[in-house]
């Protein structure tokens, strides 16, 4: 694998978790329980779609093909998405969507913590204008999950199935392989293995704050950032969100 | 425009104080929520910026529906950030309605069991991706034509609103038209697209506005105290002289065979809706009436274990701090 090869994969692992988070956090437009919480959901969406715009806009420059962003986002299919499982699981109640905001905030924000020291500048700039709405973003779903864990009975009961539902696919995000140690030689970024000390003690300090508990597992689901093996939901999400750019190809919108 | 068929309520308050109010409106004073005010005023002011207000909440609801669908990535973030706005439209409003005395909880519950009413436009589904730029071109133009003047309107915190309010509309109707504009431009699938969303959202468009003033019996007592400050057709008309040549630059048609410049009127002449369909619709049997109450009523049932966990979790967090201190 040449460097640049190994950039776009990990260009492409960055721009799909937002770009599949962003959709299914936008799927919630209209439907959220008050209103508040309709508006911070699309802003959140709203700001991954930004992020992704830029991810993918530098993963098209890399490969150097002539694509754009939305040619990477509309036209691939399942198999050459590198999002991590965790991002393309179903919102399921506002409970196990808000659980799955934090799990992916608390490394979110610490990878682009790490991200703004890259050297490659692009990657830099990227980064820190990321990580300001992600510090956000973790601020309001840590504080929505410490909140309904240690709000009612039934609040709790919920986040406690929606923290056992999404703990399996935790993993996934610290996984190393070939692309990351080729990042990791060139300075662009960080080993995932090493974000996971700092991750654990937030994410334990927050989920003690919710009076929820860790699973003991530490079983990972995996093969969303290879691409070896998607979830299944992934095709029905990208049915919808390709509909448009596939049934008229070459039209400008 | 959101708030349609008003109803003024009469009032039965003491003269020499009724007349000291009408004589601050027609001063072009403010009314604050602390001053006296008519209980007419007060109600009919509730029911408007409430249907207001619902309107601005339900209307994510056919946009929502393309936001997963959007085209292109600059589609969907434009898009996205038109319906957070709108939602918060909603919040501004209805804080407008809380200095009235209504609480955002009553008012909503008045909104789900059907005992207030939201814009007729919004029964009606979105069913291309064109559609999503008919909306922002026509509805929040249509809105636009009657928040402007509502800017200086009687009440305060609704004037202040509505000025807020405004400035993103306008940039809600300029992104619509360049989202239709480069359908209109596009290829012929693109076109017939756009041509019909026109067609479909045109006379519900002009429905916003209301039905005529000679069929209005509500407009005067609103008129007088400022917080109706045009004619149901002198803004209808405006739309559409408005409207036609911004058409005309499409190069699509407005489905209405007999519109043509009226050069004695100075405006052009066009075929009113059908009133029968309005009526119809604000009965309850609109193409969506059903599914976007249901919608608005499972979002608010869903989510009411969140409002509870997160209500006890503030008590249990206020009840800690009491202790330590
Ligand atoms: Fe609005
Ligand atoms: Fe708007």
């Amino acid at each position: 694998m040449t460097r640049d090869d190994a950039f776009f994969q990990f260009l492409l692992r960055m721009g799909d978790n937002t770009l599949i988070l962003g959709h299914r956090v936008s799927e919630w437009c209209g439907h959220a329980p008050v209103l508040e919480e309709d508006i911070a959901l699309a802003n959140t969406a709203l700001d991954l779609i930004g992020q992704t715009q830029m991810w993918l806009g530098l993963a098209a420059e890399v490969q150097g093909d002539g694509k754009s962003a939305d040619d990477l986002a509309f036209l691939r299919d399942a198999w050459d998405f590198r999002n991590v499982l965790l991002c393309e699981v179903p919102n399921g109640d506002f409970g196990r969507t808000l659980m799955r905001q934090f799990l992916f905030d608390a490394w979110h924000s610490i990878q682009l913590g790490r991200l703004m020291k890259s050297s490659d500048e692009r990657v830099a700039a990227i980064a820190e204008k990321a990580s300001k709405e992600v510090a956000y973003h973790l601020e309001r779903s840590a504080d929505t999950v410490v909140g309904l864990g240690d709000g009612t009975e039934e609040s709790h009961r919920r986040m406690q199935e929606a923290l056992d539902y999404l703990w399996p696919y935790v993993g996934e995000m610290f996984q190393s392989d070939d692309v990351d140690a080729e990042m990791v030689k060139a300075g662009i970024a960080p080993d995932p293995a090493s974000l996971r000390e700092e991750y654990d003690v937030l994410v334990s300090r927050i989920l003690g704050d919710a009076t929820l508990t860790i699973p003991e597992s530490r079983f990972a689901h995996k093969g969303g950032r290879t691409g070896a093996m998607h979830t299944e939901h992934l095709g029905h999400l990208l049915t919808q969100m390709q509909w448009l750019q596939r049934a008229y190809p070459g039209a400008k919108w | 425009m959101y708030a349609q068929m008003i109803k003024s309520e009469a009032t039965q308050d003491d003269p020499e104080k009724l007349a000291a109010f009408q004589a601050r409106i027609d001063a072009g004073e403010k009314i604050e929520p602390k001053d006296w005010m008519p209980e007419g005023y007060r109600k009919t002011l509730i029911r408007q910026i409430g249907q207001h207000a619902h309107s601005e909440i339900v209307g994510q609801l056919p946009e929502g529906n393309w936001i997963t669908r959007a085209p292109t990535l600059e589609r969907k973030a434009i898009l996205l950030a038109k319906v957070q706005d709108e939602a918060g439209h909603g919040l501004y409003l209805y804080c407008a309605a809380e200095t009235l005395g209504v609480s955002r909880d009553e008012i909503t519950e008045m909104l789900l069991d059907g005992r207030m009413k939201y814009s007729s436009i919004f029964n009606y589904p979105t069913l291309n991706w064109a559609d999503i730029g008919a909306v922002g071109w026509l509805v929040d133009g249509a809105a636009i034509m009657n928040q402007v003047p509502l800017q200086r309107t009687s009440f305060g915190p609704y004037s202040r609103a509505m000025i807020r309010i405004c400035k993103e509309e306008s940039f809600h109707q300029r992104q619509g038209y360049d989202a239709i504009r480069q359908m209109a431009e596009g290829t012929p699938e693109q076109k017939k697209m756009a041509q019909d969303a026109l067609n479909r959202l045109w006379y519900p468009s002009l429905m916003m506005f209301g039905p005529s003033d000679k069929d209005s019996v509500h407009s005067a007592q609103s008129m007088a105290w400022k917080i109706k400050m045009n004619t149901n057709d002198e803004l209808r008309q405006k739309f559409v002289d408005q409207t036609v040549p911004q058409a005309e630059y499409l190069g699509l048609t407005i489905p209405d065979p007999d519109l043509k410049w009226n050069d004695e009127r100075g405006h052009y002449d066009y075929t009113d809706p059908d009133w029968s369909e309005f009526f119809d619709v604000i009965k309850g049997n609109g193409p969506c009436n059903v599914d976007r109450l249901a919608a608005r009523n499972k979002a608010w049932d869903d989510g009411a274990w969140v409002r509870d966990g997160l209500l006890a979790h503030a008590k249990k967090k206020a009840a800690r701090q009491h202790a330590a201190e």
